[in-house]
């Protein structure tokens, strides 16, 4: 009974690392599939952490904080639009460049506004009266079949009691899934990742398709990071994403740019983290495997597939290249 | 007012004075073009003469500087392609327009969607393009990836997308250059049955033959310029050879008879399959000897291309063997190019922009490409930058590139000067053997024919050669035998004499002539 | 292709310094919103980081650092790569340095030691660009993704071997044992003194000079030697450097470990020249940093160096402020941000306009013949 516990616990602990994966991984989605390169996805989680996490203290609701976050990481990411597609500038340092300003703009703003050393104040306080964190949705009959054996473990612990953002992740999944392969935008996004000359001449602007590729991106990725802050901790504290972003453009690859598969990454992920979390590492058929290499291991198993080691991650075609006319 | 009227009767398209510059080059210059409904209308050019972007500027891809476009008699402004697809014009671009992990019909829906949700489009599409394909000959299987499919009928797919999107001016860009004369005439069948179906076709080319073939009415560009509008009917190859080059051109180069000495390149069945896993090269065996060129003949895309990059050591032979100036290279005895050089084996590659140079670099960097781990360029540590630069500006004298600069950068040399350089750094070094790869492409009339005198003059000077180009006329004004290739294979040889362009043409299709036949039984290979 | 030259001035002189002052235009308005007078700022970074031999070390010492990660992330970008992978690569070379020390300090005089902990710096940050270099060259792994991975493992390894292996037992805090003193790279102040001239104190040790060389043997490297000439022929043309005979795997290798190296130098300063132990997150984004030195300065050992300045100055200036008007210290971090925004992200912003201004001033003048030359 113990090793369900356990393992239940643990599963419990996956759903909520994989959420916020969930989020950037398919915030990167649109953008890579629209054929911009995302390691961005770091600053815009950061950037709509602070952002929601102060828009909630502000107001004392967490939806304020919800929609000040993904104007944030819209902003951010429409930023990153101006520089990728309207003046073709390098993918890879436009991501770079957003993700230090954020990580410099949320802690020093964050330290002007509140002088705590670039934190917000705790979103729950008695003392004030706050409340701006989400409440977690608990199931209905979860209280009275927590105590039924196995069922009480799966229902009450597992599936109930999680925050609202959860379960929206998991439905995001089918949503994106629908819009990149069952709409006008999302084939018009998809041929843009893969050729963009031949999109243009079909009378698509490629401008717009990649503007709004990346409105997407930055709507998703603040729900990643009003998650971290609003939800998960209830606090902003200065470089919270630590690596999220990255770990999420991991995930992406990793499950090779499907919706599906990402989302399997990202659980595969949010479960290590929940192992490493746990215990001072893992006995794994004898071996006891250290923590720190329970923590690498998405990094570590993104190398390999990227190495073709496990099947073969095929990025679409016109990723990281601007899309300039070229002179006939 | 009536005039308008008229023109609207009897133009599908019209362009007044379009002019258009990029940076310093004057790509077109007031250019005047009517093109009667429901004809085929030819317009030719030499490489460069402003054809495409023409077509670009009537397909709304570039904006003119000046100038008007009016449809069926109607000034617009086509500032993108959506306005133009919307005022009844499609394009079936050089380069297919097409993504290659969609379906076909997938591409054709593309841009042309009927709704938010692609399925209904999908399906009102797939109707409409078995009418389109049953009218016209144009069948393509719809619900298969593109890349998947043959050239042929990719390009079948981008003639769909523009008669879907109800095209009433159909604009080809050099459509044969990929097709075999047989696919041509097939396409060519297609454009027919458009014209009686009441679409205006322009079909651009720089080959004569087909616009004979072709069209009924043709206009000639040349520099940036319209230079004349005839009447296909009252013309013929000669008189529009000359007006695309502005004078007498010489279509055969004076050579005197071959000499072969001993075989200085053979190739024994040798196999080639790419990183996709497609085979490239089937079995292809062939001599060279000195003295002579050996012309290869084909399609592009026919393995010519791999011929020539695994001769080179640049793709590592499979299986099969090739015996270079004496060196044995196959399988288990590998050879890197820089190896293959110092074999003897010089190389013109096919495109000097993806390989013969290196567009950052200066001239004297360039003119040591492949040469540059010599030993009489280098030091113990260092490269000897003040003898390679004296090199450098003796060969540009030599070879009249210019201007005649080792510090320009290689990009800002026109296209001529760039092919100059090449091969000018290659036949220096003084190679027994010579790989030679499309030597005239996007070179101006006159230099090719300053590079075809130079690759006769090392021909008499003892040097095997093996020349690999699309040109036809090319292949058999300099070779003294042609190999035809296709899909990887040798297909067969014709003697110089013998090769006219109807069985070189049936030769690139696969079919070999009885009487070709009968002469490689005669003298086996 | 440009069909105009552009005069190296306006490449190398007008359109960098527009990006600066954009950057500065946008730090200036972040300033104004912390209520700060961006004027008085300016001031104070200045006078922070150049206002006396104290503030000078700091900025120097900054450089130095700046100008390792920065030539990591330029000889790969020469080869028409990126190196995202400086951060693990100067970390995982401060393991080699560490070791050095760790082993032979106190045991062998400073001039034995120092160039093996010089070639550890090396081979320890080299080799871990070798698998990222070795996926890309043989398996066609895009090295960006690869690296950022790499910088992430390259943590979670030093965090295991400095609990496990490094850690003296019985203290807290995750980091080594102090270094013998004999293995410290001596301070600049002492260097200074040594000879009669007197210097504040500061972290400013003598691998600038180092720096300094490495920087100048890299220009050699790239410019006057073959391997050199075909890491550039890589970078500009992948498919006529092969055509030339020269093997790409091997040059991606090359170069990788080549980055690597230059990044594991960076240890030399923080690790032996100043902190004297091997510290959690020694490496403190600097490596991240190293990019955006490598944009400025144009991937160019010399502009890297004039660079690696400006940022020393930004970071020292910066930390200053924090004293100065109670400001979090990292606005650094905002300001490197602007400066990798306005010369890297939208370097073309400015970049346009002042050719098409160029081109329209001096298209009034008439063409020389010199120019007429090269268009023909």
């Amino acid at each position: 009974m113990d090793a369900f516990n356990s393992i239940i616990l643990i599963l419990d602990a996956t759903l909520r690392n994989a959420t916020p994966l969930i989020f950037a991984a398919l915030a990167g989605m649109f953008s890579e599939r629209a054929g911009i390169v995302n390691i961005a996805l770091e600053g815009k989680i950061l950037i709509s952490a602070f952002a929601g996490a102060s828009a909630a203290y502000y107001t004392g609701s967490p939806w304020m904080g919800l929609l000040a976050g993904m104007m944030a990481s819209v902003m951010f990411a429409q930023l990153h639009a101006f520089a990728t597609v309207t003046h073709n500038g390098d993918h890879v340092v436009s991501g770079l460049a957003i993700n230090i300003l954020a990580a410099g703009l949320t802690a020093a703003v964050g330290n002007y506004w509140f002088s705590q050393g670039g934190n917000t104040p705790n979103l729950v306080s008695r003392a004030d009266e706050l409340n701006a964190r989400f409440e977690p949705i608990v199931f209905p009959f979860a209280e009275a079949l927590a105590d039924v054996p196995i069922i009480g473990g799966i229902y009450s612990e597992l599936l109930s009691g999680h925050y609202i953002l959860v379960y929206l992740a998991f439905l995001a999944v089918p949503l994106c899934w629908f819009v990149l392969f069952r709409t006008r935008f999302g084939l018009r996004l998809r041929a843009t990742g893969e050729n963009p000359q031949a999109v243009d001449t079909a009378g698509i602007s490629v401008t717009k398709v990649r503007y709004l590729a990346l409105l997407v991106c930055g709507l998703l990725a603040g729900f990643a990071g009003v998650y971290l802050a609003v939800a998960l901790t209830a606090q902003f504290s200065p470089n919270m994403s630590a690596g999220k972003g990255y770990m999420a453009l991991a995930a992406l690859i990793f499950g090779k740019w499907r919706p599906k598969t990402t989302m399997l990454a990202c659980l595969l992920f949010g479960a290590l983290q929940a192992i490493a979390d746990r215990s001072q590492g893992a006995i794994i058929l004898g071996f006891e495997v250290p923590v720190q290499l329970v923590e690498a291991l998405p990094y570590i198993l993104t190398v390999v597939l990227l190495g073709g080691f496990i099947g073969r991650a095929v990025a679409p075609k016109a990723i990281g290249k601007p899309y300039v006319k070229e002179r006939a | 007012m009536t005039a308008q009227t008229q023109s609207a009767a009897e133009y599908a398209l019209e362009l007044r004075g379009i002019d258009k510059h990029f940076g310093a080059v004057h790509a077109n210059k007031n250019i005047d073009l009517k093109v009667e409904k429901g004809t085929i209308h030819g317009i030719v050019g030499e490489n460069g003469a402003g054809k495409s972007t023409l077509m670009s500027i009537i397909y709304g891809f570039y904006e003119a500087d000046q100038g008007d476009i009016a449809i069926d008699g109607r000034v617009l402004k086509i500032k993108d392609s959506k306005t133009a697809i919307a005022s009844g014009i499609g394009m079936v671009h050089q380069h297919f327009m097409l993504i290659q992990n969609f379906t076909a019909l997938e591409n054709v829906v593309l841009g042309a969607e009927s709704g938010e949700l692609i399925d209904e489009s999908l399906d009102k599409a797939r109707a409409e393009l078995n009418r389109l394909s049953e009218e016209f000959g144009l069948s393509v299987p719809l619900d298969q990836p593109v890349e998947e499919l043959s050239v042929g009928f990719q390009q079948r797919i981008e003639i769909l997308k523009a008669l879907y999107r109800g095209a009433r001016i159909l604009i080809l860009d050099e459509p044969t250059g990929v097709l075999t004369p047989q696919e041509t005439e097939h396409l060519f069948k297609v454009l027919d049955s458009l014209k009686a179906q009441g679409t205006t076709v322009i079909l651009i080319t720089h080959k004569l033959r087909e616009i004979l073939a072709a069209t009924d009415n043709v206009s000639v560009m040349r520099r940036g310029e319209m230079v004349a509008h005839v009447k296909t009917a009252e013309t013929n190859q000669e008189d529009l050879a000359e007006l695309m080059v502005g004078r007498k051109v010489l279509l055969q180069v004076d050579k005197g008879d071959s000499a072969p000495g001993d075989v200085k390149l053979s190739v024994h069945n040798l196999s080639m399959t790419d990183s996709a896993g497609v085979k490239r090269l089937d079995n292809v065996s062939l001599n060279v000897r000195a003295g002579e060129i050996v012309g290869i003949a084909g399609v592009s895309g026919n393995g010519q291309s791999e011929l020539l990059e695994t001769l080179a050591g640049i793709t590592p032979v499979d299986s099969g063997s090739i015996d270079l100036n004496g060196h044995t290279l196959d399988a288990r005895h590998p050879m890197n190019p820089s190896q293959v050089r110092k074999a003897g084996i010089g190389h013109i590659p096919e495109d000097r922009h993806r390989m013969g140079l290196i567009n950052t670099f200066s001239a004297y960097e360039a003119f040591v490409l492949g040469y540059h781990r010599n030993h009489e360029y280098n030091g113990a540590l260092t490269m000897k930058q003040a003898a390679i630069i004296a090199d450098c500006k003796e060969k540009m004298e030599r070879w009249d590139v210019r201007p005649q600069d080792p510090y320009l950068k290689t990009a800002n040399f026109s296209g001529g000067n760039q092919q100059k350089l090449v091969i000018a750094r290659e036949i220096e070094q003084n190679p027994d053997v010579l790989l030679i790869g499309q030597p005239t492409r996007g070179v101006d009339i006159g230099a090719i024919e300053s590079i075809h005198k130079r690759i006769l003059e090392m021909r008499d000077a003892g040097k095997a050669i093996l020349l690999v180009s699309v040109e036809l006329d090319e292949i058999r004004s300099l070779s003294d035998r042609i190999l035809v290739m296709f899909d990887g294979t040798i297909v067969g040889e014709v003697p110089a004499d013998k090769a006219d362009e109807r069985t070189l043409g049936l030769m690139m299709a696969n079919i070999v002539p009885d009487e070709i036949k009968a002469l490689q039984a005669e003298e086996p290979a | 292709m440009s069909q105009h030259r552009i005069p190296a001035w306006i490449t190398v002189g007008v359109i960098p310094l527009a990006n600066v002052a954009m950057a500065a235009l946008a730090a200036a308005l972040v300033f104004w919103y912390l209520n700060i007078n961006p004027l008085e700022a300016l001031q104070a970074m200045v006078y922070g980081a150049f206002g006396s031999s104290y503030g000078w070390g700091y900025t120097l010492y900054y450089m130095t650092s700046y100008i390792f990660t920065g030539l990591a992330v330029a000889v790969v970008f020469q080869a028409g790569m990126f190196n995202i992978g400086g951060e693990g690569q100067a970390y995982i070379g401060a393991l080699g340095v560490g070791l050095v020390c760790l082993g032979l300090g106190g045991h062998v005089p400073l001039f034995v030691l120092l160039p093996i902990s010089i070639i550890a710096a090396f081979v320890f940050g080299g080799l871990w660009a070798l698998i990222p270099a070795w996926l890309q060259a043989k398996r066609g792994s895009h090295i960006v993704i690869t690296t950022i991975m790499f910088n992430f493992i390259a943590a979670s390894m030093m965090n295991y071997i400095l609990i496990n292996f490094l850690k003296p037992s019985g203290t807290m805090s995750v980091e080594s044992a102090v270094f013998d003193p004999s293995s410290w790279i001596p301070k600049m102040h002492e260097a200074l003194a040594l000879i009669g001239i007197s210097i504040d104190r500061s972290p400013l040790n003598l691998s600038m000079f180092w720096a300094l060389f490495v920087a100048f043997a890299v220009w050699f490297f790239l410019w006057r030697t073959r391997w050199g000439y075909e890491v550039r022929a890589m970078g500009s043309n992948a498919s006529g450097a092969q055509y030339g005979g020269i093997s790409i795997p091997k040059t991606v290798i090359m170069i990788m470990i080549i980055g690597g190296g230059l990044a594991g130098f960076m240890a030399l300063n923080v690790v032996q020249g100043e902190a004297h132990q091997i510290k959690l997150n020694l490496v403190n984004q600097m490596g991240f940093t190293g990019i955006a030195v490598a944009l400025m300065g144009r991937n160019h050992p010399f502009g890297i160096v004039i660079a690696s300045l400006l940022f020393g100055f930004l970071t020292q200036g910066g930390s200053e402020l924090q004293f100065e008007y109670s400001v979090d210290a990292r606005i650094v971090v905002v300001l490197q941000g602007l400066v990798i925004l306005f010369s890297g992200a939208l370097q073309n912003m400015m970049k346009h306009p002042i050719e098409r201004l160029y081109l329209r001033l001096s298209s009034n003048r008439k063409k020389t013949s010199e120019e007429l030359a090269a268009e023909a």
